[in-house]
C-alpha cells in the first residue's frame, strides 16, 4: 500500500512546489517508486519545476472527467526512471477536482507506487482540503517569517481536523517540519526567527532545514529539481531530509553560520 | 558584510526583531488555537453589551466604538459607547 504524502504550508510561496519536486526525486532516486501529484489546478508549475512542461498532454482533470486515462496522463521523468509526475489542469478551475475522482487516482496509483506526493497549493481552500484530505504523512513547508509560520499552524490545524484520517477517527497524519529559506547568518543577527523558535512555536519533528541558497533558482530556471544539484546547500539539505523521511539518521546542516574567513569577511560572499 | 559595512553605521546595536516575532506568533496563535475548537465569544459579547444598553438608553449604533486588545496574559474590551443628550434621553423616556 502506498503513502501518501502531502506537502503543504498555507501560505504561497514558501517552497511547496520547489520541495515537492526535491522531496520526489529524492525518494526515486533511493529506488522508491514515487509520483507527484500537482493540486494546483488553474496555476499549475510542478511541470516547469520538474522540466516536463513540454510533455504534458493529459492533466488530472482530464483523467477525473474521463478523457484520458491515468497512464496517459501520468509522464514519466527522464532522469531518474522510478518517478512520475501527474500535472494540474491550466486551463479549468478547483471545481473540476472532486473527491471521489481524486480518491479514484489515488486508489489506482496505489497499485503501482510506493509513494504518492501532493503538490498542494497555497490558501484553505477546496484545492488544499483535497491535497491533504487522503494524507498518511504531512510535510509542511514553512519559512522563518510571522505569516508563514501561523498559517503552518492554521494549516496543521486543518490536518487534525478535515483529513481523512481525522474523519475516520485513525492514527492522526504524521506531521514533518520542513524549514526552507533559512538563512543562519541573519539568525545570528537576530533578524530571522530561530530554528528552536519555529520548532517549539509549532511543535511538529523537524524534518530538514533548507538554507537560503542561489541554487534553487538557479535549478527552476533550468526545470531540474534542486536534489539533483549534488554539490549545491539546498540540494544536500534536501537529500539528508529524504534520508531522514526514510528513517536514517542525520545530523542537521548548514543551521550555524559559517565562519567567515580573512578574505570573505572584507569582500563579502554569497551562499552557492 | 563587506568592509565597507563597518563604515556605514552597521555596528550601531539593532534591536533585535526576532524575538519579537516570535513573541507575537505565541500570542496570537495562542488565541487562533482556542478559537478552532471554541467559537470566540467576543464579538458575541459586544453586541449583547449594546444591546443592554440600548434597552435604557436610545443610542447611535454609529456611534459605539469597540476595542479589543488580546494579550498573552490578559485580553482587553473596551466598548465606548456615546450617550444622547439629556433631552434627547427625555424625550425618549416621555414617548413610553
Amino acid at each position: 500500500m502506498a503513502q501518501v504524502v502531502v506537502v503543504t504550508s498555507g501560505k504561497g510561496g514558501v517552497g511547496k512546489t520547489t520541495s515537492s519536486a526535491a522531496f520526489a526525486t529524492g525518494l526515486a532516486q533511493r529506488g522508491k517508486k514515487t509520483v507527484v501529484i500537482d493540486f494546483d489546478v488553474g496555476l499549475r508549475n510542478l511541470d516547469l519545476i520538474m522540466g516536463v512542461e513540454r510533455r504534458v498532454v493529459f492533466d488530472i482533470v482530464n483523467v477525473i472527467s474521463g478523457e484520458a486515462r491515468l497512464n496517459q496522463a501520468l509522464i514519466r521523468d527522464k532522469r531518474v526512471d522510478t518517478l512520475s509526475i501527474l500535472p494540474a489542469s491550466q486551463t479549468r478551475d478547483k471545481d473540476a477536482l472532486t473527491r471521489d475522482g481524486v480518491a479514484k487516482i489515488i486508489e489506482e496509483l496505489s497499485k503501482d507506487f510506493d509513494y504518492i506526493l501532493c503538490d498542494s497549493p497555497a490558501g484553505i481552500e477546496k484545492g488544499a482540503l483535497l491535497a491533504l484530505y487522503f494524507a498518511d504523512q504531512a510535510v509542511v513547508v514553512t519559512n522563518p517569517e510571522v505569516s508563514s509560520v501561523r498559517d503552518s499552524d492554521r494549516i496543521l490545524g486543518v490536518l487534525q481536523s478535515r483529513s481523512k484520517r481525522a474523519e475516520e477517527k485513525k492514527d492522526p497524519v504524521k506531521e514533518h517540519l520542513l524549514v526552507t529559506r533559512f538563512d543562519p547568518v541573519r539568525v545570528e543577527r537576530g533578524e530571522m526567527l530561530k530554528l528552536e523558535d519555529i520548532q517549539e512555536i509549532l511543535s511538529i519533528p523537524l524534518l530538514g532545514v533548507i538554507p537560503e541558497s542561489e541554487s534553487v533558482l538557479k535549478a527552476s530556471n533550468t526545470g531540474t529539481p534542486v536534489i539533483l544539484d549534488a554539490e549545491s546547500m539546498a540540494g544536500q539539505a534536501y537529500a539528508d531530509a529524504v534520508s531522514r523521511f526514510l528513517g536514517e539518521e542525520k545530523p542537521h546542516r548548514f543551521i550555524e553560520a559559517e565562519k567567515k574567513g580573512l578574505f570573505k569577511r572584507l569582500f563579502g560572499g554569497r551562499a552557492a | 558584510m563587506s568592509w565597507l559595512d563597518y563604515f556605514r553605521g552597521r555596528r550601531q546595536e539593532q534591536p533585535a526583531s526576532a524575538s519579537a516575532a516570535k513573541e507575537r506568533l505565541q500570542i496570537v496563535l495562542a488565541h487562533e488555537r482556542i478559537g478552532r475548537t471554541r467559537e470566540d465569544f467576543l464579538p458575541k459579547l459586544q453586541q449583547d453589551l449594546v444591546a443592554v444598553v440600548a434597552r435604557y438608553v436610545a443610542i447611535d449604533p454609529g456611534k459605539v466604538n469597540v476595542n479589543l486588545d488580546r494579550g498573552g496574559d490578559m485580553s482587553t474590551l473596551a466598548i465606548e459607547i456615546e450617550l444622547p443628550a439629556p433631552s434627547a434621553v427625555r424625550m425618549v423616556a416621555g414617548a413610553r
